[in-house]
């Protein structure tokens, strides 16, 4: 295997507590450079491979690798990543200069260099003019600014991020994502970021693994698991989508033919894992769905619409299908076109866009 | 209205002002006759004239203060020179009072981190464990400390089953057992406020100064040791400022060449001699060097 381009190389890692396995058989490869995100919801086992990484918790079985050297066994101190932390754990006793300056101190650099290279790290962060005060002197933003420059001081081969925009409100989070994704474009560094905030992981990564149960459950970038989420759990876990129970008819090379329960019918690509007669679940996402008074043909599925929800810049309508099913439609919300909105009670058709409905391998 | 808006505002804040001097009453009554009257009679006392055999004669008098520092010969008829004797006593006290403060921060620290970084469930228990032995009287623990200490008593014995000595190291009567005693007196007002500091300690600093290559004991040094630093100074107080006065261990450990400020003081009232207003100076003297000493540690944790 080769490993000039690959950052970090997880293999087979396993994490037990006692009984309870946090991490079951992972791999995984970072590329060099790269944005990698590790998605998914609390208790699904990000953190955990985050913190393995960066040594505070050590590996029940198989093995990391840094740029094909093999780190499990070394501690924290000696592996040449940094982390930002959660919950930033900036020294409350030094000020904002001399918590950047650490890590360079810890590593014995000349005292000039230091200095200099801790004051280009706050100039980085636009935050040079808090140089000496105390981190309880900052708000919760300027914070996760000092330990963003902190982490990425000493210049690490990976900097680990656990969660750090969490803590934020809306606003701010939304600028530091920009300002994040900056950043990791000028050092170069690799970012392993982990987040439970699906958006987040979407607009900053390069890719994706999303996890859970202790497990990855698909890996790719952002319009990869946008569009073609592998299993239910992706499906829901990002975005919103419509799941719908079929039955598949008949499979060729490139298309399903899936019947859904009510008897409509429909042609989907077809996925590997999938055979004819089998029973699956298939998802459509909200927007690529568009509803008609007539019917535009035999795709079209008939439904009564039920709720219209104003969200700002699209408009949600829930639709009943004649056999049970409800379905959400979004519907942009622009004055023009011959999009419409259909009342309560009216009949209405629903349409996909081509290549809209997903199989899914459960 | 804006007038009526504000008197009734002040009507409400001296409503309250007055409640919370009702409220507060009985903390000043304590402080007023179990703090101030008793260091003020001292005052006084120590201003008056000995009689012989305990007790005073309301008369003023400078002679305490003067036979505490100064020497004026035999028969007091010589012109006075610094008395060395009670200075002597103080220096010793307070050398023995900080080394056992000193044992005691080294044991007692990582005593406390062991509890403090414990599973919460079990925290209570190791507490619980530490303060056991100080349900029982301290004259009957520091008994028992001599007959640890003492020739044939099992910590001579343990060291010469082990092979470290041949024959018995006289232990008793030296500052060493002295400074043990103290140690054991008050381990765990040194244990209980760093571990309260530690248990409040954030560990994701640890695992930040590690994560910034720092080795353990530079986190310790430089991360742990200035969060918990309160804890530290509070625990270092409240040994070395009771085993200055202490005169159990020192009477009982020490013999009688290691005299130290309690025992002194102690003479005076219960004793032979018997001196009430030298006893009272004496006490004074002491009061005053540990508020200074007090006084400095508090500047030094301001600035912290």
């Amino acid at each position: 295997m080769k490993h000039e381009n690959i950052a970090v190389d997880v293999r087979h890692a396993v994490k037990r507590y006692g009984t309870f396995t946090a991490l079951q058989n992972v791999s995984l490869s970072i590329r060099d450079n790269e944005f990698f995100t590790l998605l998914g919801p609390s208790g699904c086992g990000k953190t955990t491979l985050l913190r393995m990484i960066a040594g505070f918790e050590e590996v029940t079985e198989g093995e990391i690798f840094l740029f094909g050297q093999e780190i499990e066994q070394l501690p924290p101190n000696k592996r040449p990543v940094n982390t930002v932390f959660q919950n930033y754990a900036l020294f409350p006793h030094m000020t904002i200069l001399q918590n950047v300056m650490f890590g360079l101190e810890m590593l014995k650099k000349p005292g000039g260099e230091i200095k200099s290279r801790a004051e280009q790290m706050l100039e980085l962060v636009q935050l040079s003019q808090f140089a000496e005060r105390k981190p309880s002197q900052l708000s919760g933003g300027q914070q996760q600014r000092v330990a963003l420059a902190r982490a990425l001081a000493p210049q690490p081969k990976v900097l680990l991020l656990d969660e750090p925009l969490s803590a934020l409100d809306l606003k701010l989070r939304q600028a530091m994502r920009t300002e994040l994704k900056e950043i990791q474009r000028e050092t170069g560094i690799t970012f392993i970021f982990v987040t439970h905030d699906q958006e987040e992981a979407l607009t900053m990564s390069d890719r994706i693994a999303v996890m859970s149960a202790g497990n990855v459950q698909q890996l790719g970038n952002a319009k990869d698991i946008y569009e073609s989420p592998h299993n239910m759990f992706v499906a829901n876990f990002i975005g919103e989508t419509n799941l719908l129970d079929v039955t598949v008819e008949a499979v060729s090379d490139s298309a399903a033919r899936c019947r859904l329960d009510g008897g409509h019918e429909l042609l989907c690509q077809a996925i590997d894992e999938v055979q004819a007669g089998s029973k699956v679940h298939l998802s459509v996402r909200p927007e690529r769905l568009f509803l008609s008074e007539e019917s535009l043909g035999k795709d079209s599925l008939s439904g009564v619409a039920r709720e219209n929800v104003f969200v700002g810049t699209d408009i949600q309508t829930v639709v009943a299908l004649d056999d049970g099913p409800r379905m959400v439609i979004r519907t942009q919300n622009s004055e023009s076109g011959n999009k419409r909105v259909f009342e309560p009670g009216t009949k209405v058709f629903i349409n996909m866009e081509s290549g809209a409905a997903r199989l899914l391998a459960d | 209205m804006a007038g009526g808006a504000t008197s009734n505002a002040g009507a409400v804040s001296s409503t309250f002002a007055s409640v919370r001097g009702r409220l507060l009453f009985p903390a000043w009554f304590t402080l007023g006759i179990f703090v101030l009257m008793p260091i003020l009679m001292m005052l006084i006392y120590s201003f008056l004239t000995k009689e012989f055999r305990g007790g005073v004669v309301w008369e003023f008098s400078l002679a305490a203060y003067d036979q505490f520092f100064l020497y004026r010969g035999l028969f007091g008829d010589e012109p006075p020179t610094i008395e060395w004797t009670y200075i002597g006593i103080f220096w010793r006290s307070i050398w023995q009072a900080a080394a056992a403060t000193v044992l005691s921060l080294v044991i007692g620290f990582p005593t406390a981190y062991f509890i403090a970084t414990r599973d919460p469930s079990v925290r209570q228990i190791w507490v619980f464990l530490i303060t056991i032995p100080y349900w029982v009287n301290l004259l009957i623990r520091t008994i028992s400390m001599k007959f640890m200490l003492r020739d044939n008593g099992p910590v001579n014995e343990f060291l010469m089953t082990i092979g470290v000595i041949d024959s018995p190291i006289g232990i008793v009567n030296t500052d060493v057992a002295v400074q043990l005693g103290l140690f054991y007196s008050y381990l765990p007002f040194m244990v209980l406020p760093i571990y309260a500091a530690v248990e409040r300690y954030n560990f994701s600093l640890s695992e930040a100064a590690a994560d910034l290559y720092a080795t353990k004991w530079v986190t310790l040094r430089r991360v742990l040791l200035p969060a918990v630093k309160p804890g530290v100074i509070a625990g270092c107080i409240l040994v070395f400022v009771p085993s200055l006065g202490s005169f159990l261990a020192p009477d009982l450990l020490g013999g009688a060449k290691n005299f130290m400020i309690g025992s002194l003081i102690e003479e005076q009232f219960g004793g032979n001699a018997g001196n009430w207003p030298f006893g009272a100076a004496s006490a004074m003297i002491l009061l005053s060097m540990v508020l200074v000493l007090l006084m400095v540690f508090a500047r030094q944790r301001d600035k912290a």
